[in-house]
């Protein structure tokens, strides 16, 4: 087995990790904050704050 | 000026209007350059030298420059029309403004397609870069490049998930290397610095137009290479902290950068490699920067095009994952896909659910499909978005002249570039059709089937009073 076989396992095992935090992040946020937070975002309100887009 | 403090965690600009997690403005010009540079540059590296096989070397740099053109046009449009219409997802949000819902549902189904599948092509790029790098350090037998392509995808769409601003820096940091790589490879073999090892004349003898006129139409599909996804940077514009300046700043800096990459690039490959190996990107010169230092002899060089390849190509994945996720999420954030897309993580302010989900997709084209047409599939998907652009830009205009709504940029000659960008686009799709007949008209059956969809089916879902969020008067007209 030479390096390039250990970095193939080396690459599994990273992206393994990788995907695992993803994933225990993403349901841990879920089920710590209300769907309403979450998706509150809404577009455009910093412009509806802070431009006042009159003419001139 | 409102009071607002982006650094505030109660008064950051977002939070009294309803929205308790946003999308944190934390990005500068140099961000918005990264990622659009970032995108593109990997097609300097690889992919525009087809463009040399079509119709030969001085069809390469004629596609090149009417590419730039075209791409040009593109930049200053997308300039205009997003440092004022300036949320995440870029042209879908334009259209969804400017032209009506249909519109802009096909716009978001062109950004996601296009940056998704270039995310896959990158990443089985990177994993055949892996493996020659295997074979050169004496590694028996064929590597697995399956470990090395999922590894780019995980760890990207990780980085993009923990935050756009380490993200973006980062790409700021591999995108300058892979550009000043290409720099230092024109002045080390143009003989600006040391002895030049270019042979344009004895190269190009006898085989100026190899295919006649045609050669260099069919040139334009693969000319596209060396600036797709420059347009990429709109999609940054619900995380700058100055809209109306990085947006433009940006942007236009960044095709400037790619207008002298991409000419550096054709005259160093053009002047060292044959026409014939130079447009063979499969089994001739696959890699032309990285063969160019090759035949220079200097060690550092290959060294250098080396990281700069491998560079470009994680930059463009990278950047990839951001936009896609941001059209992504903000279809989802407006209902024309499912709300639960429009979530944003607390800690980390990123399109959280967005970027985990196009991670399966990402990697079932990388390790299912071949190359070929997962590259024709995003370019497609790309070339329809630029056909959209001049249609927009025309309405944006006539709809809401200058000085009816404050601009962050006011692109300059209007109507030329419009009509330019839409003749240019009429030329490329032929061009297309000439070798990829068949994948453009079933993607185009592809877009009318989902669009009948949307129209029939989704639109019911959409959040209709509240799509139209810019505090514009009312279109002229209207």
């Amino acid at each position: 087995m030479d390096t390039w076989n250990v970095l193939e396992y080396a690459a599994w095992a990273l992206s393994a990790l990788f995907g695992l935090h993803m994933l225990i992040d993403w349901l841990r946020t879920d089920s710590s904050y209300s769907e309403e937070v979450l998706t509150s975002s809404r577009e455009g309100e910093l412009e509806a704050m802070a431009e006042a887009h009159k003419a001139g | 000026m409102a009071d607002f403090d982006i650094t505030s965690k109660t008064m950051d600009g977002i939070g009294p209007h309803g929205t308790k997690v946003g999308l944190l403005r934390v990005l500068g010009p140099a961000h918005v350059w990264a990622l659009g540079v970032g995108i593109v540059l990997v097609g300097e590296y690889m992919g525009w030298n087809f463009s040399v096989g079509k119709g030969g070397a001085y069809a390469g740099l004629i596609a090149c420059w009417f590419a730039g053109i075209l791409y040009t046009c593109v930049a200053m449009i997308d300039s205009e029309v997003t440092s004022t219409v300036a949320s995440a997802g870029g042209q879908y949000t334009q259209a969804k403004h400017i032209i009506g819902p249909l519109m802009a549902f096909n716009v978001g189904l062109y950004l996601v397609f296009a940056y998704t599948m270039l995310e896959a092509a990158n990443a089985i790029t990177a994993g055949y870069l892996f493996s020659v790098v295997a074979s050169m350090t004496g590694h028996a037998g064929d590597l697995d490049q399956r470990p090395f392509i999922i590894l780019v995808i995980m760890f990207l769409a990780w980085l993009n998930y923990r935050g756009v601003l380490a993200t973006l820096t980062f790409n700021l940091v591999i995108t300058a290397i892979a550009f000043v790589a290409i720099l230092v490879l024109f002045l080390a073999t143009s003989g600006i610095l040391g002895a030049g090892i270019m042979e344009h004349a004895a190269l190009f003898e006898g085989h100026e137009m190899p295919y006649g006129w045609i050669g260099i139409l069919a040139a334009m599909h693969f000319g596209l290479w060396y600036y797709l996804g420059i347009e990429g940077t709109t999609q940054a514009a619900e995380e700058v902290r100055s809209p109306a300046r990085a947006l433009p700043f940006g942007t236009l800096a960044g095709i400037m950068t790619l207008a002298i990459a991409a000419t550096l690039t054709w005259y160093v490959c053009a002047g060292v490699l044959p026409w014939e190996f130079l447009g063979d990107g499969v089994n001739g010169s696959v890699a032309p920067l990285f063969d160019t230092a090759r035949l220079s002899g200097s060690n550092a060089l290959i060294w250098l095009l080396g990281f700069g390849t491998l560079f470009a190509t994680l930059a463009s994945a990278n950047g990839c994952i951001n936009d896609a996720s941001r059209a992504w999420f903000a279809m989802g954030r407006d209902k024309y896909l499912p709300g639960w897309f429009g979530a944003v993580h607390p800690k980390y302010r990123t399109p959280y659910r967005s970027i985990v989900f196009l991670v399966p997709i990402a990697l079932i084209f990388a390790l299912g499909a071949p190359l070929d047409q997962v590259i024709t599939f995003s370019i497609l998907s790309g070339l329809l978005g630029y056909t959209f652009m001049p249609l927009n830009i025309i309405l944006f205009r006539r709809k809401w002249p200058l000085n009816t709504i404050k601009r962050g940029y006011e692109h300059p000659f209007h109507p030329i570039p419009a009509i330019t960008l839409l003749t240019l686009c009429g030329v490329t799709f032929f061009a297309v059709f000439l070798g990829y007949g068949t994948q453009l008209v079933a993607m185009i059956g592809f877009y009318i089937v989902v669009s009948l969809w949307f129209h029939f089916w989704r639109y019911r879902f959409v959040n209709r009073g509240a799509q139209f969020t810019m505090p514009w008067p009312k279109p002229r007209g209207y």
